[in-house]
C-alpha cells in the first residue's frame, strides 16, 4: 500500500438526517497540491474537521499521515497546519505575540521558537509589520500570517479553507506564488475552494465535490476529457470575410461545431488541436486572419458543465 | 483495513497539554485589558473609601477589641456600607464583566479553530480560560487584602494577629470561589450563546434574580409552604427554617454566612434560635478559628460545588460543540 498522506474509505458523517459527507473516498499523495472543489455546502469543510479531529466521522475509516485524527489528534495536529476559511488572529496583539502563543501551544522550546517565528515573519514578508498589532493588517498580510503560523509546526501537510476568497487580484496572485514555494518545498498541501481559476493554476489533482460526495476526480485535463468530451475550442477572428467562411470552417476535417459569436468572430469545437486547418480554411477563402486563439479546457468549463448536467440529467 | 481498526479507547497524551500556555496568555489579555483596569479601579476605590472611613470609626475604640483588623471589612460607617457588603455586589460584576466573552469572542474573532488545529484538547483551552479568570480575580483580591492590611496598620496604629491574618485569609479564599461560581456562570453562558452580549445580560440577569429577588421569593414561599395557623413557636421556626435553607440555594448567601462566621469571630450560629438551645453558651466571646471554620465548612464547600458543577455543564456543552468557525 503507497502511503498516502491523507486517505478516507467511505467516510461518512450525517447530521440528523442531513447527510454532509457522503461515502467519501479521498486520496492524497506526499507532495501534492490538491484542490477540493464544490459549491458551498458540498461537505468540503465537514471533511477538513475530520481530517483534523474536530469532528467525529458517522462512519468510515480517515487517515492522516497513517494516524487516526479521531485516535491520535495531538500527533495528527501536530504534523497539519490548518488555515481556516477567514483566518482570525487577536487583533489586539502583534503578529509575533500572535505566533508565540501558537508556537507554546505546540510545545516549541522557547529558544528555538523565537528562531523560528524571526525565521517564518521573514519568509512570508512580515518582519517589518511583525510587532504591530494584527488589527491593522490588510486581509492579504493576515492570510501570509496564516501561513507563517502553520510553518512554525514545520507540518508535512498544509489544509488551506477558501484561501484566496476576498483577496484582491494581486495579493491573491501573490498567495498562489506561496503555495508553489510550499509545494516547491515538499509539503503536502490540500485546497477547498470554489474559485476554480486559482485552483486550477496550482493544483496537481482535483476532486469535484457535490451533496457531500466527490463526484470526480483527477488532473484538470483529465475532467476535461471527461465532462467536456474532448472539447477544444479555437476562438478566431477574421476581416473581411466572405460569407462562404463559415462553411469552410464545417468543411475543416474533425471539426464538430462552428459557432458565429459576432460580426467576423467564430468559435471552431473539435477533438483536438485544430489551429492550423483552421488558419488554412480562412485564408483559402480568401479571409484575413487577424488571431486564432486556443482555449485551454477550463475547470470553469468543467464545473459550469458538470452541474448544468446534474440538474437536468437528474443526477448522473 | 478493517484489522487496522485500533480497539484502543484511550485518549493520547495529556488532556492538559498546552494548559499553561493558555493560562499565561488568558491572563495577560485580562491584566492588560482596559476593561480589567476599570474594574481594578473600581475596587480599590471602594476598597480605600470604605476602609478608610473604617479606619476613621475604629480608631476611638483602639485597645477594647481584640480583632480590630477584621472589623475593618465589617464595620460599616454612614452612608457607605461594609467593604465586605461591597465585596458580595462587585466580585460578581468582577467575575461575569472577566469571563463572558471568552469562548464566543474565540468564535467571533474566528480564532476557535485555528487554536483548537494546534496539538491541544478542548479540555485545556476551556481549563485554562477558566483558571485564568480566576488566578486574575485572586490576584486582584490579594491586593485588596494588602491594601486594607496597610491602611488598617497605618490609621490604627496596632499590628494584626495571627488570628485576624489567619481568618482574613480563608475569607479571601471564600471570596475567590465565590467569584468563581459567577465566573463559571458567565463561562457557561459564554459557551452556550454567540452572541456575549447574550451570554452578559443573561449572567448579571442570574445575578440581579439572586441579589435581589431570591430573599423575597425564599420568604414568600416560606410563608406559603409553612403558613402561621395558630402563631405557635414551632410554626415559628419551621418557617424560618425554611427561609433560611432557601435563602442558602443563593451563593450570595452562603458568601454572607462566610463572610459573617470568619470575619465576626463571637458568630455562633445562623437563623433563629430558641432560647434552651443557647444554654451552656457564653454569648458574645469569641470562637476559636477552627470553630468558625466548621461552622461555615458546608457554605464554603457549597460555593466550591457550584462552581464545579457549572464549569462541568459548561465543559460537557464545550466538548460537543461543533468548530466551524
Amino acid at each position: 500500500m503507497t502511503e498516502w498522506v491523507v486517505e478516507t474509505r467511505d467516510l461518512t458523517k450525517r447530521y440528523g438526517n442531513v447527510v454532509a459527507v457522503d461515502r467519501l473516498n479521498l486520496r492524497v499523495a506526499p507532495g501534492e497540491v490538491f484542490g477540493m472543489l464544490g459549491p458551498n455546502g458540498s461537505g468540503k469543510t465537514t471533511t477538513i474537521l475530520m481530517l483534523l479531529g474536530l469532528t467525529e466521522p458517522t462512519s468510515g475509516i480517515v487517515r492522516v499521515m497513517g494516524l487516526d485524527p479521531a485516535r491520535r489528534p495531538l500527533s495528527v495536529k501536530a504534523r497539519v497546519g490548518y488555515i481556516p476559511d477567514q483566518v482570525g488572529f487577536y487583533d489586539d496583539l502583534t503578529a509575533r505575540e500572535n505566533l508565540i502563543y501558537i508556537a507554546k501551544l505546540n510545545g516549541i522550546p522557547r529558544a528555538d521558537a523565537y528562531r523560528r517565528i524571526d525565521e517564518v515573519l521573514e519568509r512570508m514578508g512580515l518582519t517589518e509589520v511583525a510587532d504591530r498589532p494584527v488589527a491593522t493588517y490588510s486581509r492579504g498580510m493576515r492570510q501570509r500570517l496564516g501561513v507563517a503560523e502553520v510553518l512554525l509546526k514545520r507540518p508535512a501537510l498544509i489544509i488551506m479553507d477558501e484561501p484566496t476568497l476576498g483577496l484582491d487580484p494581486e495579493a491573491a496572485r501573490d498567495f498562489l506564488g506561496i503555495i508553489r514555494d510550499l509545494k516547491a518545498q515538499g509539503i503536502t498541501i490540500l485546497i477547498a475552494s470554489h474559485l476554480l481559476h486559482q485552483v486550477q493554476a496550482v493544483c496537481d489533482r482535483v476532486g469535484l465535490f457535490h451533496r457531500g460526495q466527490m463526484v470526480l476526480e483527477g488532473t484538470v485535463e483529465q475532467l476535461a476529457r471527461q465532462v467536456l468530451a474532448g472539447g477544444y475550442r479555437v476562438h478566431v477572428e477574421t476581416a473581411g470575410t466572405p460569407s462562404s467562411i463559415l462553411e469552410a470552417l464545417r468543411r475543416v476535417p474533425d471539426v464538430t461545431k462552428v459557432e458565429q459569436t459576432g460580426p467576423d468572430r467564430y468559435v471552431v469545437e473539435g477533438h483536438r488541436d485544430l489551429r492550423g486547418e483552421v488558419a488554412r480554411a480562412v485564408v483559402e477563402v480568401g479571409g484575413y486572419l487577424r488571431s486564432l486563439h486556443l482555449e485551454e479546457p477550463s475547470l470553469d468549463d468543467v464545473y459550469a458543465r458538470y452541474f448544468q448536467e446534474v440538474e437536468h440529467g437528474g443526477g448522473s | 483495513m478493517a484489522a487496522e481498526v485500533e480497539v484502543r479507547r484511550v485518549r493520547e497524551g495529556s488532556p492538559w497539554t498546552g494548559l499553561w500556555a493558555v493560562v499565561t496568555k488568558e491572563m495577560a489579555d485580562y491584566l492588560t485589558g482596559v476593561r480589567m483596569q476599570i474594574l481594578e479601579a473600581l475596587i480599590v476605590l471602594t476598597a480605600a473609601g470604605t476602609v478608610f472611613a473604617a479606619a476613621e470609626n475604629l480608631r476611638t475604640t483602639v485597645g477594647q477589641d481584640r480583632f480590630l483588623f477584621l472589623r475593618l471589612f465589617t464595620v460599616q460607617y454612614e452612608p457607605l456600607p461594609a467593604f465586605v457588603g461591597f465585596l458580595a455586589f462587585l466580585v460578581p460584576l468582577i467575575a461575569i464583566a472577566l469571563t463572558f466573552d471568552t469562548v464566543n469572542g474565540e468564535f467571533n474573532r474566528r480564532t476557535m479553530s485555528r487554536v483548537l488545529a494546534q496539538p491541544i484538547y478542548r479540555d485545556a483551552l476551556l481549563f485554562g480560560k477558566f483558571l485564568a479568570g480566576l488566578f486574575t480575580l485572586a490576584l486582584v483580591l490579594m491586593a485588596i487584602w494588602l491594601l486594607v492590611f496597610g491602611l488598617g496598620l497605618v490609621r490604627l496604629g496596632v499590628p494584626p494577629g495571627g488570628e485576624e491574618v489567619a481568618r482574613s485569609l480563608w475569607f479571601l479564599l471564600a471570596t475567590v470561589f465565590y467569584g468563581g461560581v459567577w465566573m463559571a456562570l458567565a463561562l457557561l453562558f459564554s459557551v452556550q450563546f454567540r452572541q456575549p452580549a447574550t451570554a452578559a445580560l443573561s449572567a448579571i440577569a442570574v445575578w440581579l434574580f439572586f441579589a435581589v429577588f431570591w430573599s423575597m421569593i425564599a420568604n414568600l414561599l416560606a410563608s406559603v409552604l409553612f403558613p402561621m395557623r395558630y402563631g405557635l413557636v414551632q410554626e415559628v421556626l419551621a418557617q424560618s427554617q425554611a427561609a433560611l435553607t432557601l435563602a442558602r440555594f443563593s451563593p450570595i448567601t452562603l458568601y454572607t454566612e462566610i463572610a459573617l462566621a470568619l470575619l465576626t469571630p463571637s458568630v455562633r450560629a445562623f437563623g433563629l434560635l430558641l432560647p434552651m438551645q443557647l444554654e451552656g453558651w457564653i454569648l458574645g466571646a469569641p470562637l476559636p478559628l477552627r470553630q468558625s471554620l466548621l461552622l461555615v465548612w458546608p457554605q464554603l464547600t457549597g460555593l466550591i460545588a457550584i462552581t464545579v458543577l457549572l464549569f462541568a455543564v459548561s465543559y460537557i456543552s464545550f466538548q460537543r460543540q461543533e468548530i466551524r468557525a
